[in-house]
């Protein structure tokens, strides 16, 4: 089979907010750049960021990047990098006034100035008091930021390729990045993308779990890729999770619903918080909660057919209460859980949210690897942005907003630092080898000619269940052991998947196939890294890691204060060191301490 | 319980294989959990694999999933299966190319919304801090702003069935408002220009279709009328 080839200055994968933010800076430089996407840009999961996107503004209550940066070290529970964590909070301003004048409709301050709102974990003059640093256009952020940047791009004329998805990384026998293999959806052809430059921009994976706030496109093809590639991944077992989503659905209950006196309740009717915490009840914290849901549904007081649900309970309530201080979930409850909770409870699960690990980069937006001793060695010709990266800004545990802002300046630097490498003459167009394509081709191949296989949405269920199972909000020494041994398992059925679909154009059942192979790579790089992982730290939460004296909220930074970087293959693990310095020299670091609120 | 299940007739059409399209019939038993016509769709997907249709974000926020059901526009994943008549039919959105099955060619769609500049142009120097905007001219842009480009609009449009290439469409001339709307945007006099056709714009009989299947609740008809305003306040 013959594979047309592309020649650009640069590739850019994804058209979220990271992408669109780094292509703007290619285009708007002059460099031939091409942005592949799965979806429209404009469909890309960005468009679903309610709350806000963080910067210092100060527009309502005073504000500076000193202590926004405390606040993003203590929420990541001191895993996050503090030279990129200083980088990022000192550039917010600087990002978010740009996306005001590229014509983002921010809500305004009665003086016209962009209007902020408070947010979990921010606040004024380290931990004191709570602080408006979200800035917001009404609970419709990321679509207002997202189509921003679209129409920042149309201005610009960065060309689009729609509807193509990327396969597999194109690396020469040193190493260095030459650019993509892709599939043209409507025509089932594959081409090269042969560039100079290749960025990554592919959002989260959150798929990889039963219950998520997630879309459906969101199934790690980047980081899938690289590590298919022999890029290790870093921190892959923090994932975000919120205690109440819709069962099924995913979508997000506010905690709001307990502080009116919401209940949860297991198969029993039973109110279960009050084993779990006698005092504060529904009420406890996150984790706590969410601990005791994970608990009561693994050992099978659950609900629904497959035990795998608990309902949160507000009937007791009155119905005007219910529409005066809920409207909001009432409609949410009609319209994704099927239930009216003035009349029946709303099924719940902890949800899977957000993805902190990713494709180790540093704060300019280059993919580093460890090499010839130095644990953070640029590779050539890669860099990544957003979701998909891990700079690392959110360590363990990532601040609401705060994920916006990394694409804004994350997208930003990657875009810049390409457009520097390659004015300054650091890249060059590689000599593709021979075999750039053999490998995808053959993926696609294997699809083609599969016989007797296993269908892509029963192992797609498997894997969900199992990580959903195994590696949770709150985790377990046998389950996680258990579960890597399940996830070994799944990952082997899935290389006998099998599609009907035979068809060319527009053959979404291959499409599905593909990205599985993706989010398999994502889950096993979760579970054997959280496996692995002996105390608990922001959402890594294990029963075996608990709160003592010698190790506060159960974390161990003798021996755990480090990234955890895994390859896939043979789900070896090594460890690179946290960075606890800030960038500037004039910057205070923010001293280790136990995270209370 | 009695099984939930649910009678399709789909459009389908697959050119590496079928001469010409044809209307499949298939039910397809339910989860509990499955409650939007989105839901049942994937179900019937883990049946037979060979169906296509776009969708991600499974809200209502993406604009993936704008489909013909029951002979009206709309996404799968605000559609509620209970309370649909049955047979439930889909076909393609009206008005473009099929490309496959339920998926069809929105080249048209957004070449015409890329053709109203859907950008905020000020070529003032960049202030420091944000340009200032009060409340009040913010509020302006409410309804406007929220499109998703779904197309639901555009392609249940007479105007635009017939004209695909020459009339904007609601979708299109909704986002010229949204930046004729803007008191940051200083285009308004090329803006207007641009449309200042017999086609462009006022190939618009406010029939409002558009109005009605609108899956957020806009209206493109008052703002196509409020550019039709502008064009009248100009001419005097
Ligand atoms: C419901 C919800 C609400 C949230 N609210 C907030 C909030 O209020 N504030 C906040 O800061 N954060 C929030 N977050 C988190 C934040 O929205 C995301 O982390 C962020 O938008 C991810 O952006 P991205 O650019 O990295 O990826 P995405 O926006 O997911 O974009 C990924 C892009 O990559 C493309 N792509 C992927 N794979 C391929 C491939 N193989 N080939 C070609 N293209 C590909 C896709 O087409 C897409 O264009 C929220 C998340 C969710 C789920
Ligand atoms: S009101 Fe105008 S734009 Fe809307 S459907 Fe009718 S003719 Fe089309
Ligand atoms: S105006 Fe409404 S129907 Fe038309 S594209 Fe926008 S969201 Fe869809
Ligand atoms: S899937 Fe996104 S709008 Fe329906």
């Amino acid at each position: 089979m013959s594979v047309a080839k592309r020649t650009f200055d640069a590739v850019i994968v994804g058209a979220g907010g990271a992408g669109l933010r780094a292509a703007l800076q290619l285009a708007e430089s002059g460099m031939k750049t091409a942005v592949l996407t799965k979806v429209f840009p404009t469909r890309s999961h960005t468009v679903a960021a309610q709350g806000g996107v963080a910067a210092s503004l100060g527009n309502s209550t005073e504000d500076n990047w000193h202590w926004h940066m405390y606040d993003t070290v203590k929420g990541s529970d001191w895993l996050g990098d503090q030279d990129a964590i200083e980088f990022m909070c000192r550039k917010a301003n600087e990002v978010v006034v740009e996306l005001e004048h590229y014509g983002m409709p921010f809500d305004r301050t009665d003086s016209g100035k962009i209007y902020q709102r408070p947010f979990g974990g921010h606040s004024q003059n380290y931990g004191q008091t709570p602080v408006s640093r979200s800035c917001a256009a009404a609970d419709r952020t990321g679509h207002a930021m997202l189509h921003a940047l679209y129409q920042r791009n149309v201005r610009a004329n960065t060309q689009f390729f729609v509807e193509w998805m990327a396969l597999d990384l194109i690396r020469d026998s040193e190493g260095n990045v030459l650019g993509v293999t892709a599939l043209e959806m409507e025509t089932g052809e594959v081409s090269i993308f042969h560039a100079k430059a290749t960025v990554f921009a592919t959002g989260g994976a959150g798929r990889i779990y039963h219950s998520s706030t997630n879309a459906f496109i969101n199934t790690g093809d980047g980081v899938g890729m690289a590590a298919r590639a022999g890029i290790p991944l870093e921190d892959m077992e923090f994932w975000q999770f919120h205690p109440t989503g819709v069962a099924g659905a995913g979508v997000l209950i506010t905690e709001g619903v307990r502080g009116e006196g919401g209940i949860l309740r297991n198969a029993s009717g039973e109110r279960f918080m009050e084993r779990y915490a006698p005092n504060l009840k529904d009420l406890a914290s996150r984790d706590v909660v969410s601990r005791a849901m994970t608990t009561e549904i693994n050992e099978g007081r659950g609900c629904g057919p497959d035990k795998d649900y608990v309902l949160l309970d507000i009937t007791h309530l009155s119905p005007e209460t219910i529409m005066k201080r809920l409207p909001g979930i009432h409609e949410i409850a009609i319209q994704f859980a099927g239930v009216d909770p003035i009349k029946e409870p709303i099924p719940v699960v902890p949800t899977c949210h957000y993805q902190m690990g990713g494709i180790p980069t540093n704060y300019k937006g280059q993919v580093v690897v460890p090499k010839d001793g130095n644990p953070n060695a640029p590779v050539t010709g890669f860099y990544a942005a957003g979701e998909c990266a891990c700079a690392s800004v959110h360590g363990a545990n990532r601040l609401g907003t705060n994920s916006l802002l990394d694409l804004l300046v994350f997208g930003k630097s990657a875009g810049e630092t390409v457009v520097e490498d390659l004015q300054s003459g650091n890249l060059s167009l590689r000599p593709l080898p021979a075999d750039a394509a053999d490998f995808s081709l053959s993926r696609i191949a294997r699809l083609e000619s599969q016989t007797n296989g296993e269908s892509v949405f029963d192992v797609g269920l498997e894997m969900r269940r199992t990580m959903q199972k195994h590696a949770g909000v709150f985790r377990f020494d046998s389950l996680l052991k258990e579960g890597v041994a399940k996830m070994a398992e799944v990952a082997e059925r899935a290389k006998r998947t099998e599609i009907g679909d035979k068809s060319k154009v527009w053959n979404t059942a291959r499409v599905e196939a593909l990205e599985l192979d993706n989010l398999i790579e994502v889950a096993r790089a979760t579970i054997v890294s959280a496996e692995a992982r002996k105390e608990s730290r922001g959402a890594h939460v294990r029963d075996d890691a608990p709160d003592t004296a010698e190790f506060p909220n159960g974390r161990n930074d003798n021996d755990w204060l480090k990234h955890t970087l895994w390859y896939s293959e043979g789900d070896r693990l090594d460890y690179k060191p946290v960075n606890l310095n800030p960038l500037n020299e004039g910057t205070e670091p923010i001293a280790l301490a136990k995270r209370t609120y | 319980m009695t099984k939930r299940s649910v009678q399709f007739k789909i459009y389908r059409y697959d050119p590496d294989k079928d001469e010409k399209p044809y209307m499949q019939d298939i039910t397809v038993d339910l989860e509990p959990s499955d409650k939007k016509l989105l839901d049942a769709l994937v179900r019937l997907k883990g049946k037979d694999d060979t169906l296509s249709f776009r969708r991600s974000c499974r809200e209502g926020v993406c604009g993936s999933d704008a489909m013909n059901i029951n002979g009206k526009n709309g996404l799968a994943c605000l559609t509620a299966i209970d309370g649909l008549p049955q047979p439930v039919v889909l076909r393609p959105l009206p008005g473009l190319p099929v490309i496959r099955d339920l998926i069809v060619d929105m080249t048209q769609f957004f070449k015409q919304y890329h053709s109203i500049k859907p950008y905020l142009v000020n070529d003032d120097p960049a202030p420091e801090r944000e340009r200032l905007q009060s409340p009040e001219d913010r509020e302006e842009l409410n309804g406007l702003y929220e499109c998703i480009l779904c197309a639901c609009c555009s392609t249940s449009c007479p105007s635009f069935w017939w004209n695909p290439d020459k009339f904007v469409g609601p979708a299109g001339l909704l986002a010229a408002y949204r930046f004729l709307a803007d008191t940051r945007d200083q285009a308004t006099t090329e803006r207007l220009d641009n449309l200042e056709d017999p086609y462009r714009l006022f190939r618009c009989h406010s029939i409002m279709n558009c109005v009605d299947v609108c899956p957020k609740g806009l209206n493109p008809t008052r703002a196509i009328g409020k550019i039709k305003d502008m064009m009248v306040a100009r001419a005097v």
